[in-house]
């Protein structure tokens, strides 16, 4: 039997391991990124290779020492370095004497062939095509559920009375989508879900600011990656409305273009032209749509080195300027420490409040006069 | 008569203020952190309670700086600040119409934007230190010149040379390279000024809008060579506040006022602290794969602050 792992993407790995595992795979389950992750991912990684490279490097070294024998990731279209990600992390560890298999899918509307020969050597199970399609349709169903319930959290956390509840609700909601197997179970499970959450006690009262996050997938999707920015926020007084889910990547890139990615590389347009790989264009529409709902501010988060972030870092200013939203950006690495994370979001949160109580006071004296 | 006492524990100094309802700084102390917090925490509010005339109650107390948490439950301070925004907040109350903030501090800097007395927009120094205090601190050993005298000497250079101040350790080669071809020491200091000028603004000021009047503050203000060469670069005048070095614990005790004007009553614990045993230890956690060190302070046997952990499993109710 295969020994398979993935890389840990947030909550997606719940979905996958299913799907995985009724392939007839065993599935090593890829831990939550920690010290140690990184730490071997650094040891063995190019110097300059991007958080993202590191910390699936040392993913894959973690679970290689507990048997796995198979890598099952993604390419990517574009030109960001990320698309030779894999095949240079199985060159690693050969080097070091892991000789893993890996299995790295393509976006199917471009591969359509090769799509289907991964998707049939990793069916161990020997399932029929039609149960194929019904079980990546069940796995698809959980991890809408899966993202349906972190907006849940983002929304409420700043709400919430008591400091952390949301966040405990939250992993309940994924320990039952995990258990979840069925469409039906997996149906009961998130309205499980979604009742625990309105159940949070929460304050009606608070003012709460609102903030787009924006940026590069994987540090945008792994709250290890990134600080637990999110959870941060939210426990500062802040609803974050994320600009990319799984879900919403994949609807990109296994269909026709969606309404919604039209309209971001639409807002886009007067500022970046062009794809420049990555989600740099995105980074750019997003914040111009952020600006248009009239949210507080935008925060862009990226690795240190990502070509297309820094592009649209520098083109941001601009789009801050027109839209008047603030931006503050951060590019995360090993070296980034959440101390010093905290203080400029701290001053960040600070800075909006205050724009927001001089709005407040500008407008209440204009209808004075 | 009341007033609000400010406290601004970083890397290299910690300050402390008193500061009364009229914005008049009645204490102001620049104390050497030397790596002991607690400790220059307690020498310096004992130094603060003697100078302070008995007649003064302290009604409210606030903490920033990069140890603002652990001086925050010593002192049982109303208001836990980030530095970026106590630093605005002293910026607007001692020159009122401040537009642009220029920090420089030991080991950070940042920018302040800031329109009709609220901030717009900032920026901090991430992942290099070529721009701060340390780095001049670092050049005049080389130099073997004292910190104090660099500003006074860079005065007097005629000649404008220009050292590579990207990186500390290149600047050092750059710096012997200048000395070999037989530049005199002014000129040298003058180009560390500039080099200094040129990777802030490079780095932490890109794309900022710097407008006057603008405040330079930190302790990196004394600097009289880094004034002018800011001025020079800038082409405007720099106005340096009198409280430049201990601009962030200002800021706090304006915050700790605003703070104070909503609750009414303040947790600050009195002098008396400073007569307490505080100590430390800390413990990795376990439960989950952050192995968060989380740090604790005691005072007497009682924890009273906790941190370094990500979740809430730590958080003192």
């Amino acid at each position: 039997m295969r020994k398979v792992t993935f890389p840990h993407m947030g909550h997606s790995y719940i979905a996958f391991k299913m799907a995985m595992e009724e392939m007839g795979n065993e599935v090593i389950i890829p831990p939550r990124p920690g010290k140690e992750t990184l730490d071997l991912g650094v040891k063995y990684a190019p110097e300059f290779a991007c958080l993202p490279y590191k910390v699936l490097l040392g993913t894959y070294l973690q679970t290689v020492a507990k048997g796995m024998d198979t890598i099952v990731t993604s390419g990517g279209v574009g030109p960001c370095r990320a698309g030779h990600y894999a095949h240079l992390h199985q060159a690693i560890l050969h080097n070091l004497g892991y000789n893993v298999n890996l299995i790295c899918f393509e976006p199917p509307k471009r591969h359509p062939i090769d799509f289907y020969r991964k998707v049939q050597s990793l069916n161990n199970a020997k399932l029929s095509i039609s149960s194929i399609i019904k079980l990546l349709k069940r796995g698809w169903h959980k991890l809408k559920a899966l993202d349906h319930m972190e907006k849940l959290s983002h929304q409420i956390r700043p709400r919430e009375l008591k400091r952390g509840t949301t966040s405990k609700v939250y992993l309940q909601a994924q320990r039952w989508l995990d258990e979840a197997r069925t469409h039906t179970e997996i149906k009961v499970a998130e309205a499980e879900g979604v009742k625990a959450f309105n159940d949070i006690p929460q304050d009606s009262e608070r003012k709460v600011i609102k903030v787009g996050l924006v940026g590069e997938i994987y540090v945008l999707l792994e709250p290890a990656s990134n600080l637990e920015i999110e959870e941060t926020l939210g426990h500062m007084g802040v609803e974050v409305e994320r600009s990319l889910f799984l879900t919403g990547w994949t609807v990109d890139n296994l269909q026709k273009n969606t309404e919604e990615l039209m309209t971001v590389t639409e807002a886009a347009q007067p500022y970046l032209p062009e794809l420049i790989g990555g989600h740099g264009r995105d980074t750019i529409g997003h914040t111009v749509i952020y600006g248009k709902r009239k949210f507080d501010g935008v925060i862009q988060i990226a690795p240190f080195t990502c070509i297309p972030e820094i592009v649209a870092r520098t083109i941001l200013p601009k789009v801050s300027k027109l839209h008047d939203i603030p931006v503050l950006t951060f590019f995360l690495d090993e070296q980034t420490g959440k101390a010093g994370m905290v203080t400029r979001l701290e001053a960040f949160v600070d800075l909006l409040k205050r724009k927001k109580q001089n709005i407040s006071i500008s407008q209440t004296a204009t209808t004075l006069n | 008569m009341i007033a609000y006492l400010g406290v601004d524990v970083g890397s290299v100094s910690t300050n402390i203020v008193v500061v009364d309802d009229d914005n008049n700084v009645l204490i102001n102390l620049y104390l050497r952190t030397n790596g002991r917090p607690i400790e220059t925490i307690k020498t310096g509010l004992k130094e603060a309670a003697s100078m302070l005339d008995p007649e003064v109650r302290i009604a409210g107390a606030g903490t920033t700086g990069s140890g603002r948490y652990l001086a925050g439950v010593i002192i049982g301070a109303d208001v836990i600040k980030n530095e970026i925004t106590a630093h605005a907040v002293a910026a607007s109350i001692l020159v009122p119409d401040v537009q642009t903030v220029l920090e420089i501090g030991g080991q950070d800097s940042k920018i302040i934007i800031m329109r009709n007395g609220v901030v717009t927009d900032f920026a901090m120094n991430t992942v290099c230190a070529a721009g701060t205090g340390s780095f001049l601190d670092q050049q005049a050993s080389r130099l073997n010149i004292q910190i104090s005298d660099f500003g006074a000497l860079a005065l007097e250079s005629n000649n404008q040379i220009r050292i590579a101040g990207r990186c500390t350790v290149f600047a050092e080669s750059d710096m012997i390279h200048k000395q070999q071809m037989g530049h005199c020491i002014p000129d040298i200091v003058n180009g560390l000024c500039e080099a200094l000028v040129r990777n802030y603004l490079n780095n932490v000021g890109k794309s900022k809008e710097i407008l006057t009047p603008v405040v330079f503050q930190g302790g990196v203000a004394a600097n009289l060579g880094i004034k002018a060469a800011f001025e020079r670069e800038l082409g405007i005048p720099i106005t340096i506040p009198k409280y430049f070095n201990v601009m962030g614990a200002v800021g706090a005790a304006q915050l700790a006022k605003e703070e104070i004007q909503t609750t009414g009553e303040t947790s600050f614990k009195g002098f008396a602290v400073t007569n307490m045993p505080y100590h430390t230890t800390s413990f990795e956690c376990d439960g989950c794969s952050n192995a968060c060190e989380v740090v604790e302070i005691y005072q007497e046997n009682k924890v009273i602050g906790r941190w370094g952990n990500r979740c809430p499993k730590w958080d003192i109710v």
